[in-house]
């Protein structure tokens, strides 16, 4: 890339970046004794790939399970496009868009990758049991509907040749996309990525990095990420978290936390003199 | 070589979501229908078809619900014989309250009786799982069972606590419960009863509730991040289920036997139509009818093999062998296929589509 045509895409970059969608406000959470979290503010912008890293432990996915309502945070708040919210529920989650994959694969196992991602369209539908049980009018006209909405996106990560396996049977990385695909198959505002990469070889890395990067460039997708390779969180994210034992550590672009001593003495590691 | 789909293009995603997507699945279910339709019925004896193929037909239906419940969504249930009670029973007294209730009327609303109670007692599922569920739903069983047993108004006063089925027209004369059916009728009307629901319950699985289902058995807390309500889908396995098993609790009572007291709905039946469905193969509509077929099947052939053998005059030991063989028959399936006959048949057709090249 020449220096005009970064300078340019930085400038796009900018211009995609919008107000505040997420934010959340001095969260604590504990489990009995174990303080996972506590006072953890950041926000997330509307359009940006927001990264957060830190050690074993940190209380990342935490995080992420605070934020689509999986744990009740005993104290803060969520602020969701601009409304307070106390606890976020995984129903209000899901209805307001907010998608997520889990860290170790949480697919449905027995059910073939073409229905594993169906179920990502299934706040849209709208039939009742009895349509669907004579599949006719609207239970039919849905179905047919969602699946040319699911075919694009089956299209768009590569995986037709795996439409009718059983998931169970897939090799690990490529559940790891089928799993991106229904959460993509839930048009979600807010996409939330649990160690995408973890456990993938260098070209599985670099399928996924291109997959997340085309969902947050093409349909203006919110992406927040958890992930350790420092490579991969470097290149992609506009804006980084840093957790270390529950507490906020740093927070910014992804060179300001590179260099925040820090983060380079609880995570990064110093190199020895 | 007869068996693939090879040449068969689909040019639309509504041909390629259909109940049989291979011509050669559709043209074996057209003929299966014949023969249950057409053929069986002309050539049957009485003997084979009230003895034989219409408890055959019934459990096949019963063990289709339990397998929506347990085999679909994933909750373990024991539930099943006092859900046949509870639809037999409603089926009654809603005939001996209502004469001039349609007989499919009446059926239909012993359904959803049947599925208000089940929902009722699937109330627990939210807060217990497996093993613990089913001992839960043991009180459905034994709770229904003792109800219709003590309280005298459910069999309208009858002194022997024996309910018998009102003659019903399904239109005219053609009576298809009561003395005055003829076993032909009544085995029509329980087929078409039958695969009228085994057609809705193929379509409810493979469709949003069904996906729903089973997103909830296989994974329930990424179904939950789905917006998938745990609740709201178990009550709705355990309302279809109960439909399902209260229906053929009424074909039970009305078609089968004529009269009926609650005892003939006891723990028995349930752990048989489990057996059925393990043995058929979970989550599978036909392993549903597979597993009952073998279950009612079974014991009859062996009877009559052990009695071809000469061993009509020991009828004692004739009936214990039948027993001993029958479970290790089972153990045997089990072992060799944990999956059931509906996976054995699976992997027979992956064969089939290679067979006679396998290269």
């Amino acid at each position: 890339m020449s220096g005009v045509q970064q300078r340019e895409s930085a400038v796009q970059r900018k211009r995609q970046i919008g107000e505040v969608l997420l934010a959340v406000e001095n969260i604590g959470l504990r489990f009995g004794g174990v303080q996972a979290l506590s006072g953890v503010s950041f926000d997330i912008r509307e359009g940006e790939i927001r990264a957060i890293i830190g050690p074993n432990g940190a209380g990342k996915s935490s995080m992420l399970n605070v934020i689509n309502g999986f744990y009740q945070p005993q104290e803060g708040v969520i602020v969701w496009r601009g409304q307070r919210l106390r606890r976020m529920r995984p129903h209000f989650a899901a209805r307001s868009g907010i998608a997520r994959t889990f860290q170790n694969i949480a697919l449905f196992k027995g059910m073939s990758t073409l229905d594993n991602i169906m179920t990502g369209r299934m706040l849209k539908m709208r039939a009742t049991m009895l349509e669907q049980a004579i599949y006719w009018g609207r239970a039919r006209r849905e179905e047919l509907e969602h699946r040319a909405f699911v075919e694009r996106i089956i299209d768009f990560l590569e995986i037709q040749h795996i439409r009718n396996v059983p998931v169970g049977r897939l090799p690990y990385g490529l559940q790891k996309r089928v799993e991106l695909a229904r959460a993509l198959a839930m048009q979600p505002t807010l996409l939330l990525l649990d160690e995408p990469m973890a456990g993938m070889n260098l070209e599985e890395k670099e399928d996924m990095c291109r997959y997340i990067l085309d969902v947050n460039e093409e349909f203006g997708t919110t992406v927040a990420l958890i992930e350790h390779d420092m490579g991969v969180v470097m290149d992609i994210s506009d804006r980084v978290v840093v957790l270390d034992y529950g507490r906020l550590l740093a927070d910014g672009p992804p060179e300001a936390v590179r260099r925040d001593p820090e983060v380079i003495k609880a995570y990064l590691g110093v190199p020895h003199e | 070589m007869i068996y693939r789909e090879t040449g068969q293009f689909k040019t639309s995603y509504g041909a390629d979501q259909a109940i049989f997507p291979i011509a050669q699945d559709r043209i074996g279910m057209l003929i299966i229908m014949a023969l249950a339709f057409v053929a069986i019925p002309l050539t049957a004896s009485d003997y084979w078809l009230t003895t034989i193929l219409l408890p055959l037909v019934i459990y096949g239906l019963a063990a289709l619900g339990l397998n929506i419940l347990t085999g679909y969504a994933g909750q373990l249930s024991l539930g099943t014989g006092g859900f046949m009670a509870c639809g037999a029973f409603a089926a009654y007294k809603l005939s001996t309250a209502f004469p001039e209730l349609h007989v499919l009327v009446v059926f239909a609303l012993s359904g959803l009786i049947t599925a208000a109670v089940g929902m009722l007692f699937g109330l627990p599922s939210l807060r217990i799982k497996g093993f613990y569920l089913a001992v839960a739903t043991l009180a459905a069983q034994f709770f229904l069972l003792w109800l219709f047993n003590k309280v005298p108004w459910f069999t309208n006063y009858s002194a022997s606590g024996v309910i018998s089925a009102p003659p019903l027209a399904i239109w005219g004369e053609t009576y298809v419960t009561g003395f005055e059916a003829t076993p032909r009728a009544k085995y029509l009307f329980a087929l078409s009863i039958v695969t009228v629901m085994a057609l809705a319950a193929k379509n409810m699985t493979r469709l949003k509730i069904g996906r729903a289902w089973r997103a909830i058995r296989d994974m329930d807390i990424a179904a939950e991040i789905m917006g998938i309500r745990p609740l709201a889908t178990k009550l709705s396995a355990f309302a279809v289920s109960s439909f399902y098993c209260g229906v053929a609790g009424a074909l039970w009572a009305f078609a089968y036997t004529g009269a009926v007291e609650a005892l003939a709905f006891d723990i028995n039946v349930s752990f048989r139509i489990l057996f059925m469905i393990i043995i058929g193969g979970l989550g599978s509509i036909l392993g549903s009818f597979l597993g009952a077929a073998f279950i009612v099947l079974l014991p009859i052939f062996l009877n009559n093999a052990l009695l071809a053998m000469g061993m009509a005059e020991a009828v004692a030991l004739a009936s214990h062998l039948e027993f001993m063989i029958m479970g290790a028959l089972i153990i045997f399936f089990l072992i060799v296929e944990p999956h059931g006959l509906a996976r054995l048949w699976q992997i027979g057709k992956e064969k089939l589509r290679k067979w006679p090249f396998p290269y």
